[in-house]
Protein backbone atom coordinates (compact mmCIF):
# COMPACT_ATOMS: atom_id res chain seq x y z
CA UNK A 1 0.00 0.00 0.00
CA UNK A 2 0.92 3.70 -0.80
CA UNK A 3 0.66 6.66 2.21
CA UNK A 4 1.12 9.94 1.46
CA UNK A 5 2.28 11.60 5.37
CA UNK A 6 2.76 14.78 6.54
CA UNK A 7 5.15 15.27 9.57
CA UNK A 8 6.20 17.88 11.56
CA UNK A 9 9.69 19.07 11.00
CA UNK A 10 11.58 20.71 13.90
CA UNK A 11 15.36 21.20 14.01
CA UNK A 12 15.89 22.99 17.16
CA UNK A 13 14.37 21.91 20.86
CA UNK A 14 11.38 24.73 21.79
CA UNK A 15 12.14 27.28 24.17
CA UNK A 16 9.63 28.70 26.23
CA UNK A 17 10.10 32.15 24.41
CA UNK A 18 9.83 30.52 20.94
CA UNK A 19 7.74 27.48 21.66
CA UNK A 20 7.15 27.05 17.44
CA UNK A 21 10.82 27.34 16.82
CA UNK A 22 10.04 27.30 13.30
CA UNK A 23 8.62 24.03 12.43
CA UNK A 24 6.52 22.90 9.69
CA UNK A 25 4.56 20.18 8.06
CA UNK A 26 6.31 18.50 5.58
CA UNK A 27 4.94 15.76 3.22
CA UNK A 28 6.23 12.77 2.12
CA UNK A 29 5.21 10.14 -0.45
CA UNK A 30 5.78 6.52 0.31
CA UNK A 31 4.90 3.43 -1.48
CA UNK A 32 5.68 -0.21 -0.92
CA UNK A 33 4.24 -0.63 2.60
CA UNK A 34 2.77 -3.72 4.12
CA UNK A 35 -0.42 -3.33 6.13
CA UNK A 36 1.52 -5.91 8.45
CA UNK A 37 4.46 -2.99 8.93
CA UNK A 38 3.79 -1.33 12.87
CA UNK A 39 3.18 2.18 12.08
CA UNK A 40 6.63 2.56 13.47
CA UNK A 41 8.39 0.31 11.06
CA UNK A 42 6.73 2.41 8.61
CA UNK A 43 8.63 5.44 9.81
CA UNK A 44 11.62 3.43 10.11
CA UNK A 45 11.22 2.72 6.36
CA UNK A 46 10.62 6.28 5.60
CA UNK A 47 14.02 7.10 7.54
CA UNK A 48 15.86 4.49 5.34
CA UNK A 49 14.88 6.31 2.21
CA UNK A 50 15.52 9.62 3.77
CA UNK A 51 19.29 8.88 4.36
CA UNK A 52 19.76 7.02 1.44
CA UNK A 53 18.79 10.69 -0.53
CA UNK A 54 21.02 12.61 1.93
CA UNK A 55 18.35 14.01 4.08
CA UNK A 56 17.66 14.29 7.53
CA UNK A 57 15.95 11.54 8.99
CA UNK A 58 12.73 11.88 11.29
CA UNK A 59 13.23 11.70 15.51
CA UNK A 60 10.69 9.68 17.28
CA UNK A 61 10.81 7.84 20.29
CA UNK A 62 10.61 4.26 20.60
CA UNK A 63 12.26 1.74 23.15
CA UNK A 64 10.59 -1.36 23.52
CA UNK A 65 8.12 -1.43 20.75
CA UNK A 66 5.96 -4.20 22.72
CA UNK A 67 3.43 -1.38 23.90
CA UNK A 68 4.56 -1.56 27.81
CA UNK A 69 7.43 1.03 28.32
CA UNK A 70 5.64 4.30 27.16
CA UNK A 71 8.40 5.70 25.40
CA UNK A 72 6.57 5.78 21.66
CA UNK A 73 3.38 8.02 20.97
CA UNK A 74 2.71 10.28 18.47
CA UNK A 75 -0.36 11.88 17.51
CA UNK A 76 -1.78 10.54 13.92
CA UNK A 77 -4.74 12.70 12.31
CA UNK A 78 -5.45 14.17 15.47
CA UNK A 79 -5.66 11.38 18.01
CA UNK A 80 -2.79 10.48 20.35
CA UNK A 81 -1.53 7.11 18.95
CA UNK A 82 -3.61 6.57 16.15
CA UNK A 83 -7.30 5.75 15.60
CA UNK A 84 -7.29 2.40 17.21
CA UNK A 85 -8.38 1.74 20.92
CA UNK A 86 -6.08 0.79 24.07
CA UNK A 87 -3.35 0.58 21.69
CA UNK A 88 0.43 2.01 21.81
CA UNK A 89 1.90 3.82 18.78
CA UNK A 90 4.04 0.57 17.99
CA UNK A 91 1.37 -1.30 18.33
CA UNK A 92 -0.70 0.07 16.09
CA UNK A 93 -0.69 -1.60 12.31
CA UNK A 94 -0.80 0.21 8.81
CA UNK A 95 -3.82 -2.67 8.32
CA UNK A 96 -5.74 0.24 10.40
CA UNK A 97 -5.37 2.88 7.34
CA UNK A 98 -6.63 2.53 3.63
CA UNK A 99 -4.47 1.93 1.11
CA UNK A 100 -3.52 6.02 -0.36
CA UNK A 101 -4.31 7.23 3.43
CA UNK A 102 -2.86 11.11 4.02
CA UNK A 103 -1.70 10.65 7.65
CA UNK A 104 -0.89 13.99 9.39
CA UNK A 105 1.98 13.24 12.22
CA UNK A 106 2.34 15.68 15.02
CA UNK A 107 4.01 15.45 18.42
CA UNK A 108 2.29 15.68 21.84
CA UNK A 109 1.28 19.42 21.62
CA UNK A 110 1.71 20.54 25.32
CA UNK A 111 3.53 23.45 26.96
CA UNK A 112 4.90 21.25 29.52
CA UNK A 113 6.02 18.71 27.03
CA UNK A 114 8.21 20.94 25.00
CA UNK A 115 9.54 19.77 21.25
CA UNK A 116 12.89 18.37 21.70
CA UNK A 117 13.28 17.34 17.72
CA UNK A 118 10.51 16.46 15.04
CA UNK A 119 8.64 14.11 16.81
CA UNK A 120 10.31 13.87 20.04
CA UNK A 121 8.79 15.70 23.35
CA UNK A 122 10.75 16.10 26.77
CA UNK A 123 8.12 14.00 28.90
CA UNK A 124 10.42 15.17 31.97
CA UNK A 125 7.28 16.76 33.36
CA UNK A 126 5.95 13.98 34.04
CA UNK A 127 8.49 12.26 35.81
CA UNK A 128 9.10 15.17 38.38
CA UNK A 129 5.36 15.02 39.14
CA UNK A 130 6.23 11.57 39.71
CA UNK A 131 9.09 12.47 42.09
CA UNK A 132 7.21 14.43 44.20
CA UNK A 133 5.33 12.12 45.21
CA UNK A 134 4.23 8.91 43.39
CA UNK A 135 5.81 6.10 45.35
CA UNK A 136 6.01 4.75 48.86
CA UNK A 137 8.43 5.32 51.69
CA UNK A 138 9.72 2.34 53.07
CA UNK A 139 13.11 3.11 54.69
CA UNK A 140 14.41 -0.34 56.26
CA UNK A 141 13.88 -3.78 57.11
CA UNK A 142 12.66 -7.00 54.63
CA UNK A 143 9.63 -6.99 52.34
CA UNK A 144 6.65 -8.54 54.90
CA UNK A 145 5.13 -11.43 53.58
CA UNK A 146 2.93 -10.88 50.44
CA UNK A 147 -0.87 -11.70 52.25
CA UNK A 148 0.08 -10.41 55.86
CA UNK A 149 -2.19 -7.48 55.03
CA UNK A 150 -5.64 -8.29 53.49
CA UNK A 151 -7.01 -6.35 50.75
CA UNK A 152 -10.01 -6.53 49.31
CA UNK A 153 -9.94 -7.38 45.92
CA UNK A 154 -12.59 -4.43 44.38
CA UNK A 155 -9.48 -2.00 46.05
CA UNK A 156 -6.60 -4.12 44.50
CA UNK A 157 -8.26 -3.96 41.26
CA UNK A 158 -8.72 -0.45 41.37
CA UNK A 159 -5.33 0.22 42.40
CA UNK A 160 -4.09 -2.15 39.45
CA UNK A 161 -6.18 -0.63 37.02
CA UNK A 162 -4.59 2.73 37.46
CA UNK A 163 -0.80 1.05 37.92
CA UNK A 164 -0.99 0.27 34.40
CA UNK A 165 -0.25 3.71 33.24
CA UNK A 166 2.92 3.74 31.29
CA UNK A 167 3.33 7.51 31.58
CA UNK A 168 3.89 7.84 27.47
CA UNK A 169 1.76 11.11 27.86
CA UNK A 170 -1.29 10.43 25.47
CA UNK A 171 -3.61 11.90 27.82
CA UNK A 172 -1.91 15.53 28.34
CA UNK A 173 -1.41 15.44 24.24
CA UNK A 174 -5.09 14.89 23.94
CA UNK A 175 -6.85 16.82 26.47
CA UNK A 176 -8.58 20.26 24.82
CA UNK A 177 -6.78 21.49 27.82
CA UNK A 178 -3.61 19.82 27.87
CA UNK A 179 -4.28 18.56 31.25
CA UNK A 180 -2.12 15.85 32.85
CA UNK A 181 -4.75 14.78 35.31
CA UNK A 182 -5.33 11.21 34.01
CA UNK A 183 -1.59 10.58 34.36
CA UNK A 184 -1.83 12.51 37.89
CA UNK A 185 -5.22 10.61 38.92
CA UNK A 186 -3.73 7.36 38.00
CA UNK A 187 -0.93 7.91 40.41
CA UNK A 188 -3.23 9.00 43.23
CA UNK A 189 -5.55 6.16 42.75
CA UNK A 190 -3.08 3.47 42.28
CA UNK A 191 -1.56 4.36 46.06
CA UNK A 192 -5.09 5.54 47.37
CA UNK A 193 -6.60 2.47 47.54
CA UNK A 194 -3.70 -0.04 49.34
CA UNK A 195 -2.58 0.30 53.19
CA UNK A 196 1.04 0.95 52.29
CA UNK A 197 -0.12 4.01 50.01
CA UNK A 198 -2.19 5.09 52.55
CA UNK A 199 0.11 6.26 55.03
CA UNK A 200 1.34 9.02 52.89
CA UNK A 201 -2.19 9.61 51.09
CA UNK A 202 -2.47 13.16 52.58
CA UNK A 203 1.30 14.64 51.40
CA UNK A 204 0.81 11.98 47.90
CA UNK A 205 -1.97 14.19 47.17
CA UNK A 206 -1.38 17.65 47.86
CA UNK A 207 2.60 17.54 46.62
CA UNK A 208 1.23 15.79 43.33
CA UNK A 209 -1.24 18.21 42.14
CA UNK A 210 1.14 21.32 43.29
CA UNK A 211 4.06 19.69 41.05
CA UNK A 212 1.63 19.25 38.48
CA UNK A 213 -0.10 22.92 38.72
CA UNK A 214 3.99 24.34 38.58
CA UNK A 215 4.76 22.21 35.76
CA UNK A 216 2.22 24.40 33.42
CA UNK A 217 -0.44 21.74 32.64
CA UNK A 218 -3.92 22.65 31.92
CA UNK A 219 -7.07 22.28 33.94
CA UNK A 220 -9.73 19.65 33.70
CA UNK A 221 -13.03 20.08 31.99
CA UNK A 222 -14.55 16.64 32.03
CA UNK A 223 -14.30 15.46 28.51
CA UNK A 224 -12.90 12.47 28.94
CA UNK A 225 -10.71 12.73 25.79
CA UNK A 226 -8.02 11.00 27.74
CA UNK A 227 -9.63 8.42 28.53
CA UNK A 228 -10.63 7.45 24.91
CA UNK A 229 -6.60 7.64 23.90
CA UNK A 230 -4.94 6.18 26.83
CA UNK A 231 -3.00 2.68 25.66
CA UNK A 232 -3.71 1.06 29.00
CA UNK A 233 -7.59 2.16 29.04
CA UNK A 234 -7.02 3.86 32.20
CA UNK A 235 -10.72 5.73 33.21
CA UNK A 236 -11.59 8.86 34.38
CA UNK A 237 -12.83 7.29 37.72
CA UNK A 238 -8.89 7.94 38.81
CA UNK A 239 -9.47 12.04 38.57
CA UNK A 240 -12.49 11.72 40.55
CA UNK A 241 -10.30 9.93 42.85
CA UNK A 242 -7.94 12.27 42.75
CA UNK A 243 -10.07 15.07 42.85
CA UNK A 244 -11.84 13.45 46.46
CA UNK A 245 -8.23 12.56 47.49
CA UNK A 246 -6.59 16.38 47.40
CA UNK A 247 -10.21 17.25 49.07
CA UNK A 248 -9.67 15.06 51.93
CA UNK A 249 -5.73 16.09 52.23
CA UNK A 250 -6.67 19.83 52.22
CA UNK A 251 -10.04 19.48 54.69
CA UNK A 252 -6.92 16.99 57.18
CA UNK A 253 -4.18 20.28 56.65
CA UNK A 254 -3.16 21.86 59.63
CA UNK B 1 -5.01 33.08 54.51
CA UNK B 2 -2.16 30.55 52.81
CA UNK B 3 -4.56 27.67 53.31
CA UNK B 4 -7.38 29.10 51.25
CA UNK B 5 -5.21 31.14 48.75
CA UNK B 6 -3.09 27.33 48.16
CA UNK B 7 -6.32 25.75 47.83
CA UNK B 8 -7.66 28.19 45.11
CA UNK B 9 -5.02 28.80 43.31
CA UNK B 10 -4.38 25.27 42.93
CA UNK B 11 -6.08 23.66 39.81
CA UNK B 12 -8.44 21.23 41.60
CA UNK B 13 -9.03 24.45 44.13
CA UNK B 14 -10.57 26.22 40.92
CA UNK B 15 -12.22 23.30 39.53
CA UNK B 16 -14.03 22.65 42.66
CA UNK B 17 -14.93 26.62 42.79
CA UNK B 18 -16.35 25.78 39.37
CA UNK B 19 -18.63 22.64 40.77
CA UNK B 20 -19.76 24.39 44.02
CA UNK B 21 -20.55 27.85 42.74
CA UNK B 22 -22.31 25.88 39.25
CA UNK B 23 -24.12 23.52 41.95
CA UNK B 24 -25.77 26.98 43.79
CA UNK B 25 -26.70 28.64 40.65
CA UNK B 26 -27.89 25.22 39.32
CA UNK B 27 -30.64 25.80 42.66
CA UNK B 28 -31.29 29.17 41.76
CA UNK B 29 -32.45 28.32 38.19
CA UNK B 30 -34.52 25.58 39.53
CA UNK B 31 -36.15 28.27 41.87
CA UNK B 32 -36.22 30.39 39.48
CA UNK B 33 -38.06 28.10 36.95
CA UNK B 34 -40.76 27.19 40.25
CA UNK B 35 -41.30 30.44 40.76
CA UNK B 36 -41.73 31.56 37.32
CA UNK B 37 -44.21 28.57 36.53
CA UNK B 38 -46.63 29.90 38.51
CA UNK B 39 -47.28 32.65 35.39
CA UNK B 40 -49.32 29.61 34.13
CA UNK B 41 -51.49 29.01 37.69
CA UNK B 42 -52.61 32.94 36.59
CA UNK B 43 -52.36 36.42 37.46
CA UNK B 44 -53.07 36.62 41.26
CA UNK B 45 -50.88 33.35 41.65
CA UNK B 46 -47.69 35.14 39.93
CA UNK B 47 -48.08 38.23 41.45
CA UNK B 48 -48.55 37.65 45.11
CA UNK B 49 -45.30 35.47 44.72
CA UNK B 50 -43.58 39.08 43.16
CA UNK B 51 -45.07 40.78 45.90
CA UNK B 52 -43.87 37.66 48.50
CA UNK B 53 -40.25 37.94 47.10
CA UNK B 54 -40.37 41.65 47.47
CA UNK B 55 -41.69 41.36 51.16
CA UNK B 56 -38.51 39.68 51.99
CA UNK B 57 -37.66 42.98 52.28
CA UNK B 58 -33.41 42.80 53.59
CA UNK B 59 -33.52 38.77 53.06
CA UNK B 60 -34.43 39.50 49.38
CA UNK B 61 -30.90 41.78 49.28
CA UNK B 62 -28.79 39.42 51.09
CA UNK B 63 -30.04 36.85 48.28
CA UNK B 64 -29.62 39.16 45.99
CA UNK B 65 -25.84 39.78 46.79
CA UNK B 66 -25.17 36.39 47.21
CA UNK B 67 -26.19 35.36 44.17
CA UNK B 68 -24.44 38.03 42.48
CA UNK B 69 -21.00 36.95 44.73
CA UNK B 70 -21.44 33.18 43.54
CA UNK B 71 -21.86 34.33 39.58
CA UNK B 72 -19.17 36.17 39.49
CA UNK B 73 -16.75 33.44 41.36
CA UNK B 74 -18.50 31.15 38.58
CA UNK B 75 -17.61 33.63 35.61
CA UNK B 76 -14.09 34.46 36.89
CA UNK B 77 -12.60 31.10 38.35
CA UNK B 78 -13.71 30.20 34.33
CA UNK B 79 -12.16 32.47 32.55
CA UNK B 80 -9.02 32.07 35.14
CA UNK B 81 -9.25 28.38 34.36
CA UNK B 82 -9.43 29.02 30.82
CA UNK B 83 -6.72 30.96 30.02
CA UNK B 84 -4.22 28.69 32.00
CA UNK B 85 -5.99 26.12 29.62
CA UNK B 86 -5.36 28.02 26.72
CA UNK B 87 -2.07 28.86 27.98
CA UNK B 88 -1.10 25.10 28.52
CA UNK B 89 -1.16 24.60 24.49
CA UNK B 90 1.26 26.88 22.89
CA UNK B 91 1.08 25.20 19.45
CA UNK B 92 -1.67 23.90 18.38
CA UNK B 93 -2.67 20.81 16.39
CA UNK B 94 -2.23 21.19 12.22
CA UNK B 95 -4.87 18.10 12.33
CA UNK B 96 -7.27 18.80 15.49
CA UNK B 97 -9.79 15.52 16.13
CA UNK B 98 -12.12 14.93 19.35
CA UNK B 99 -12.82 11.21 19.72
CA UNK B 100 -15.44 11.23 22.66
CA UNK B 101 -16.04 14.78 23.84
CA UNK B 102 -19.52 16.00 23.56
CA UNK B 103 -20.59 19.38 21.57
CA UNK B 104 -21.86 20.49 25.48
CA UNK B 105 -18.51 19.73 27.15
CA UNK B 106 -16.21 21.15 23.77
CA UNK B 107 -18.40 24.72 24.58
CA UNK B 108 -18.71 25.03 28.10
CA UNK B 109 -16.97 28.80 28.04
CA UNK B 110 -19.16 29.78 24.48
CA UNK B 111 -22.27 29.03 26.18
CA UNK B 112 -21.54 30.07 29.47
CA UNK B 113 -20.38 33.76 28.12
CA UNK B 114 -23.34 33.18 25.97
CA UNK B 115 -25.32 32.95 29.25
CA UNK B 116 -23.66 35.87 30.70
CA UNK B 117 -24.69 38.20 28.03
CA UNK B 118 -28.57 36.92 28.28
CA UNK B 119 -28.71 37.59 31.85
CA UNK B 120 -27.47 40.71 31.75
CA UNK B 121 -30.23 41.74 28.78
CA UNK B 122 -32.52 39.79 31.07
CA UNK B 123 -32.21 41.98 34.10
CA UNK B 124 -32.03 45.12 32.20
CA UNK B 125 -35.41 44.10 30.60
CA UNK B 126 -37.52 42.33 33.75
CA UNK B 127 -35.43 43.90 36.54
CA UNK B 128 -33.91 47.20 35.73
CA UNK B 129 -36.39 48.11 33.01
CA UNK B 130 -33.95 49.72 30.62
CA UNK B 131 -34.35 47.90 28.13
CA UNK B 132 -37.73 47.65 26.43
CA UNK B 133 -38.59 49.73 29.56
CA UNK B 134 -42.29 49.72 28.11
CA UNK B 135 -42.81 46.35 29.68
CA UNK B 136 -41.05 47.05 33.14
CA UNK B 137 -44.01 50.09 33.67
CA UNK B 138 -46.38 47.77 33.29
CA UNK B 139 -45.11 45.88 36.28
CA UNK B 140 -45.39 49.20 38.39
CA UNK B 141 -48.13 50.48 36.93
CA UNK B 142 -50.66 48.60 39.13
CA UNK B 143 -51.26 45.72 41.51
CA UNK B 144 -48.71 47.72 43.71
CA UNK B 145 -46.27 47.92 41.81
CA UNK B 146 -46.00 43.85 41.36
CA UNK B 147 -47.56 42.99 38.23
CA UNK B 148 -45.38 40.65 36.75
CA UNK B 149 -48.05 38.70 34.92
CA UNK B 150 -48.70 41.41 32.93
CA UNK B 151 -44.94 42.60 32.02
CA UNK B 152 -43.92 39.45 31.21
CA UNK B 153 -47.22 38.31 29.12
CA UNK B 154 -46.91 41.58 27.34
CA UNK B 155 -43.37 41.39 26.77
CA UNK B 156 -43.42 37.51 25.04
CA UNK B 157 -46.43 38.32 23.38
CA UNK B 158 -43.65 40.14 20.77
CA UNK B 159 -42.67 37.12 19.17
CA UNK B 160 -38.90 38.30 18.79
CA UNK B 161 -38.94 38.88 22.59
CA UNK B 162 -40.54 35.26 23.25
CA UNK B 163 -38.11 33.97 20.55
CA UNK B 164 -35.07 35.39 21.39
CA UNK B 165 -35.66 34.08 25.39
CA UNK B 166 -36.60 30.49 24.26
CA UNK B 167 -33.25 30.55 22.12
CA UNK B 168 -31.12 31.34 24.97
CA UNK B 169 -33.01 28.09 26.58
CA UNK B 170 -30.96 25.86 24.39
CA UNK B 171 -27.52 27.58 25.47
CA UNK B 172 -28.50 26.99 29.48
CA UNK B 173 -29.52 23.06 28.72
CA UNK B 174 -25.94 22.68 27.07
CA UNK B 175 -24.54 24.34 29.60
CA UNK B 176 -26.19 22.25 32.39
CA UNK B 177 -26.16 19.16 30.49
CA UNK B 178 -22.49 18.97 31.08
CA UNK B 179 -22.24 20.82 34.02
CA UNK B 180 -24.42 18.90 36.34
CA UNK B 181 -22.64 15.71 35.95
CA UNK B 182 -19.09 17.63 35.28
CA UNK B 183 -20.18 18.91 39.22
CA UNK B 184 -19.95 15.03 40.83
CA UNK B 185 -16.90 14.21 39.12
CA UNK B 186 -15.20 17.31 39.71
CA UNK B 187 -16.43 17.15 43.94
CA UNK B 188 -15.08 13.28 43.75
CA UNK B 189 -18.40 11.06 43.10
CA UNK B 190 -18.06 8.77 40.53
CA UNK B 191 -18.87 4.88 40.63
CA UNK B 192 -18.86 2.28 37.49
CA UNK B 193 -22.99 2.01 38.09
CA UNK B 194 -23.90 5.30 39.15
CA UNK B 195 -21.67 7.55 37.31
CA UNK B 196 -23.83 6.64 33.73
CA UNK B 197 -27.08 6.91 35.27
CA UNK B 198 -25.38 10.76 36.67
CA UNK B 199 -25.04 11.93 32.77
CA UNK B 200 -28.69 10.57 31.91
CA UNK B 201 -30.01 12.65 35.07
CA UNK B 202 -27.74 15.48 34.08
CA UNK B 203 -29.48 15.53 30.60
CA UNK B 204 -33.18 15.03 31.66
CA UNK B 205 -32.80 17.71 34.38
CA UNK B 206 -31.02 19.96 32.21
CA UNK B 207 -33.84 19.43 29.21
CA UNK B 208 -36.38 19.86 32.01
CA UNK B 209 -35.47 23.58 32.95
CA UNK B 210 -34.46 24.51 29.83
CA UNK B 211 -37.84 22.83 28.30
CA UNK B 212 -39.98 24.71 31.13
CA UNK B 213 -38.59 28.31 30.67
CA UNK B 214 -39.10 27.76 27.10
CA UNK B 215 -42.79 27.04 27.89
CA UNK B 216 -43.31 29.85 29.82
CA UNK B 217 -41.94 31.99 26.78
CA UNK B 218 -44.13 30.42 23.92
CA UNK B 219 -47.10 29.29 25.46
CA UNK B 220 -47.56 33.24 26.32
CA UNK B 221 -45.98 33.96 22.17
CA UNK B 222 -48.96 31.55 20.93
CA UNK B 223 -51.47 32.72 23.00
CA UNK B 224 -52.05 29.79 25.14
CA UNK B 225 -51.05 32.35 28.81
CA UNK B 226 -51.87 36.05 28.55
CA UNK B 227 -54.39 38.26 27.09
CA UNK B 228 -57.81 39.17 28.97
CA UNK B 229 -57.73 37.32 32.05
Amino acid sequence: MKVILHIWRQDKASTNDNFKQDGRMVRYELADVSPDMSFLEMLDVLNENLIEKGEESVAFDHDCREGICGACGVVIDGVPHGPERGTTTCQLHMRSFKDGAEIYIEPWRAKAFPVVRDLVVDRGSLDRIVQSGAFISVNTGAPQDANAIPIPKSDAERAFDAATCIGCGACVAACKNASAMLFVGAKVSHFAYLPQGRVERDSRARNLVKAMDEEGFGNCTNQNECEAVCPKEIPVRVIADMNREYLRAKAREG
Amino acid sequence: MSWLSSFWRSSIGGKVTMAVTGLMLFGFVVSHLLGNLQLLQGKDKINGYAKWLHDLGPMLWVMRIGLLAIFVLHVWTALRLSRANKNARPVAYAKPSTVQATMASRSMLLSGLSLLVFIIYHLLHFTLGVVSAEHHDLKLADAGGHDVYTMVTTAFSVPAIAIAYAAFQVVLFLHLSHGIQSMAQTIGLHHARYSPMIKTVSFLVALVIAGGNMLLALSVMLGLVGGAQ
